[in-house]
């Protein structure tokens, strides 16, 4: 069956909706408008408005009553329009949603689920480019899951609704009109655990959500160089699969962590730290990261570009690692003395 | 403000169990302090004497099925609720037999047994809460109230006005119940709001809203009635304001500079246990032996619920990790 992302998703609340009468979906514009990257087009008319429910521009507001309606037996579904504006809700999700079983000694638990989209690369500028998800995942009590493929964005929110507690789904704003063929019998997958996407000796490349499918046209670049590049893909950022991550290092004995998220203080310092910790003998080079630039997105194409991990970045990193050309600018950090990136100096032929 | 006339004095039986349920968060709250002093109890403890009439008089109006979603001031809810004294003495001591595990203290008290869904000290935090419980009941055809308590803090945040907006947009059961003791924490409500006619604003959401006495027990029990049976009635959510007033500091760390001596003295002529325990007086349903009786009793109550807590278990430093995520699944209906 060819599907896009969307329609993966889209058919996963579908089904949802249809094996469990206390799932509903509840968002802004998730109604009429057929939701604002067309996930819940059709939804509506299908379910109606109770079960498909138009909220007001609120986001704590209607965050913080999923997290009521869970406490209250539903299995809800929220959605927030993007990650930029999951920040109103951010009390309800770290100090509800993430807490309250803890706080309650056990004795109350979330089971819900929130959907949003995240990333950039659509210049929509600053405000609505954000990749905030390593952020999220530093809370104790959440799930933090971004499917990238089509197996994932179909099979995962149905075990995320199983799941008693909160699990938040990130959805790569480039990822919905990706298509693919996806099995007929496509169904619920696991969310916890990372995936080897592509096997190698020589480096592996350690990514998620929106920026696989960028390191998976590295591996073939770099394949064409002669290095055989491993594609660890986390699918969980909370929980990280450390067996897989470090297995991986065990194998390849380097590492590049991609993630469109900064760097500083990033789910690719902790995935670095946990190598560190765990497999320091088997590196043979510094673990090397490729992340967003340190800037609010820009708006024009070129500088949007600039500030998001590429294809040429994981090669050129990947290569380094595997060549010995540690320590050269292996990631698109902020140089404060020139005060622009090295990976805008490189790109200038000035590294 | 003046309110309409205190509703007339119900039967002996019921005038005393108001009378008892006040007292007991009364002489609760008096030993949890002493137990502050002794350093028995840590942290932050906001004590809600003074304020007592608001959770005596309303929550017991509600049903076993309902739900009650409370702030960190919440003793006297949790109290009024029937979540067991010694349960909730042990939290205050934070010991694994309190009603939250020991986990949450003084401001989260839990409590699955009496749908007591805490114990929110992020303020107006537990109002999205309160609209997606009524939100559940509605989905699930179940007849049930959600009453939410909150301060006149609570109007200034964003996230009240949302709750109200989707409460009344969606005709939920809920009972908004908002304790106005005219400060949010040391800052005074003429100094930090606009409007400080709460009700008023409450009432732009299109929901019926009033204020009410919150120093006279029978006024708050009769006009909660009033708001429960309209909301059964399918009328959607109500806004109460009580206006009340806090006899002891905001904490146990406040040096009460924002306020004066002489305004504390002016309410306490108007506190809500004279002002009962008077009129039953008067009406000779109540004299000193049947007072002594009284005490008697809550003193008894509370210093078994010390005793428990003293006799209480910390829990195992190898469980600290529990419950982060759920270790069973399915638990609530």
């Amino acid at each position: 069956m060819k599907t896009s992302y969307r329609g993966a998703i889209r058919e996963a609340i579908r089904e949802a909706m249809h094996r469990d009468e206390r799932v509903f979906l509840m968002g802004e514009d998730v109604g009429w408008y057929g939701g604002c990257y067309a996930v819940s087009k059709g939804l509506l008319e299908e379910f109606g408005p109770e079960r498909i429910r138009d909220t007001p521009l609120s986001e704590s507001g209607f965050t913080g009553a999923g997290i009521g309606a869970a406490l209250g037996g539903m299995r809800p579904i929220v959605e927030i329009m993007t990650v930029n504006f999951s920040l109103l809700a951010l009390d309800q999700i770290v100090n509800n949603a993430a807490t309250l079983l803890h706080m309650s000694g056990g004795a109350f638990h979330v089971p819900l689920v929130i959907r949003m989209a995240t990333g950039g690369g659509r210049q929509v500028a600053a405000q609505h480019s954000r990749s905030l998800e390593g952020w999220l995942a530093h809370i104790p009590g959440l799930r933090i899951v971004p499917p990238a493929t089509l197996e994932d964005a179909r099979g995962m929110l149905w075990t995320a609704l199983e799941d008693p507690d909160p699990v938040l789904i990130f959805e790569h704003v480039l990822l919905y009109n990706r298509e693919g063929a996806l099995a007929d019998d496509a169904g619920p997958v696991p969310i916890e655990g990372a995936a080897i996407r592509r096997p190698g000796t020589d480096v592996s490349l350690i990514t998620y959500g929106g920026s696989l499918f960028k390191v998976l046209d590295a591996a073939d670049e770099l394949a064409s160089h002669g290095i055989s590049a491993e594609v660890v893909d986390l699918r969980s950022l909370r929980p990280l699969d450390d067996e897989t991550i470090l297995g991986s290092v065990a194998r390849t004995h380097r590492a590049v962590v991609v993630d469109e998220g900064w760097r500083s203080g990033g789910i690719s310092a902790e995935i670095s730290a946990r190598i560190m910790e765990g497999a320091f003998y088997e590196l043979d080079a510094p673990v090397a990261r490729v992340c967003g630039v340190e800037v609010p997105m820009p708006y024009p194409e070129h500088l949007e570009r600039a500030a998001l991990p590429q294809v040429a970045d994981v090669v050129r990193a990947a290569r380094d690692l595997v060549n010995g050309n540690v320590g050269i600018a292996v990631d698109v950090g902020i140089d404060s003395d020139a005060g622009i990136s090295p990976k805008a100096r490189i790109e200038r032929g000035e590294s | 403000m003046t309110f309409p006339p205190s509703p007339p004095l119900p039967e002996a039986p019921h005038a005393r169990s108001l009378l008892r349920s006040m007292l007991l968060i009364r002489r609760f709250e008096e030993r949890c302090a002493e137990l502050y002093t002794q350093r028995k109890i840590h942290g932050f403890l906001h004590l809600y004497i003074g304020e007592e009439a608001v959770a005596a008089g309303s929550v017991p109006v509600l049903e076993p099925r309902d739900s009650v979603v409370a702030t960190y001031r919440e003793h006297g809810q949790a109290l009024a609720r029937g979540v067991p004294t010694d349960a909730v003495m042990a939290e205050m001591y934070g010991k694994q037999e309190g009603c939250a595990r020991g986990r949450g203290g003084s401001m989260h008290l839990f409590d699955a047994g009496t749908r007591f869904f805490g114990g929110n000290a992020i303020v107006a935090g537990g109002l999205p809460l309160a609209v997606g419980l009524a939100l559940a009941a509605r989905m699930r055809g179940e007849d049930r109230i959600t009453a939410c308590y909150f301060g006149d803090g609570a109007v200034a945040e964003g996230e009240f006005h949302e709750a109200m907006n989707l409460a009344a947009l969606w005709n939920l059961p809920v009972l908004f119940c908002c304790e106005n003791n005219l400060y949010a924490m040391g800052t005074a409500l003429r100094i930090s709001q606009a409007e400080t006619d709460l009700a008023l604003r409450a009432a732009a959401y299109g929901m019926p809203a009033w204020a009410v006495d919150g120093m006279d027990v029978l006024a708050v029990e009769s006009s909660t009635r009033r708001a429960v049976e309209a909301i059964r009635g399918g009328a959607g959510p109500h806004f109460l304001e009580f206006r009340t007033y806090r006899f002891r500091p905001h904490s146990m760390f406040d040096p009460e500079l924002y306020r004066s001596r002489e305004e504390v003295d002016e309410w306490k002529k108007r506190d809500p246990i004279p002002l009962l325990a008077g009129r039953m007086r008067d009406e000779g349903m109540l004299d000193d032996a049947g007072m002594e009786v009284l005490e008697q009793e809550v003193a008894e109550e509370v210093e078994a619920s010390v005793a428990f807590a003293e006799g209480g278990t910390w829990e195992a430093v190898e469980d600290l990790t529990r419950f982060v995520h759920s270790e069973t699944e399915g638990r609530q209906p």
